[in-house]
């Protein structure tokens, strides 16, 4: 089955994250393709390099990456809701004159339309969130 | 835009709004998502439960609160050929609002009714 993935929620503050990358990788072991993880609301949060969890707990934003890796999976961060919580890559850094960009590997930027889309070409999409 | 229109096939798309307007961003940030994904020609649907239904009221006035009051586009959604909004009657009566209260016309439904709504679609996004 085609799945396309939705998270709403950031990570460590809700479990929303967690449950997305348990059951994107859950699904991938039985053979699933998942087509996008979208990243929406506080869910772009998922897609900082900057975060330093402490050594015993998960990494969430690079179990994502390195998922991400693994499958060729696209991740993708919403402009609209990224630019609101101050995540970017180097071309959003630039446009925006910030002296930083702090996107992890493996996501990138873009508009809902990936969002819409993905639910037009995923057999299910599946939203995680509050 | 039928470059938009991704391999030109049309789904059922249902937003379902189920916080209140203000105190999170999930009511306008969902809006967003209705607005953008209009000029995609899908068959899109919008079901407010819960605190969803004060998304909708009369006369919100966010002054205090410092924040935009977002309810005048919900009238623009007739213009995206956006126009069923469907409103669980129960959340509305449990909140002492009654269609007449709301910005924009709505069909006022049964949970049963929203249950089969929601069954008939391919994508609900649940915000």
């Amino acid at each position: 089955m085609k799945l396309g993935i939705l998270v709403n929620e950031g990570p460590y503050n809700h479990e929303a994250s967690d449950s997305a990358y348990q059951f994107a990788r859950a699904a991938l072991a039985k053979g699933h393709q998942v087509c996008r993880v979208f990243f929406y609301h506080d869910g772009v949060n998922n897609g900082t390099r900057l975060t330093v969890p402490p050594q015993d707990d998960r990494n969430i934003v690079k179990r994502w990456s390195e998922l991400a890796a693994e499958h060729k999976l696209d991740l993708v961060v919403c402009i609209a809701a990224a630019q609101r919580r101050g995540l970017m890559d180097k071309g959003e850094a630039k446009r925006h004159g910030k002296d930083a960009d702090n996107l992890a590997p493996g996501f990138r930027i873009s508009g809902l339309g990936q969002l819409i889309e993905a639910g037009v070409e995923a057999d299910r999409l599946v939203v995680f969130g509050d | 835009m039928t470059e938009e229109n991704a391999g030109g096939r049309v789904k059922k798309f249902l937003y379902v709004n189920r916080k209140a307007p203000y105190g999170t961003i999930y009511a306008l940030e969902s809006l967003e998502v209705v607005l953008i994904g209009a000029a995609f020609e899908q068959d899109v649907s919008l079901a407010f439960i819960g605190d969803g239904v004060y998304q909708l009221a009369k006369g919100q006035d966010t002054k205090g609160l410092e924040v935009k009051n977002f309810s005048p586009a919900f009238r623009a959604l007739e213009d995206y050929d956006v126009n069923k909004l469907y409103v669980d009657e129960e959340s509305l009566r449990a909140r002492g609002l009654s269609a007449q209260d709301l910005v924009v016309p709505v069909e006022v439904v049964s949970a049963q009714r929203m249950a089969e709504i929601m069954e008939s679609q391919d994508v609900v996004l649940s915000f």
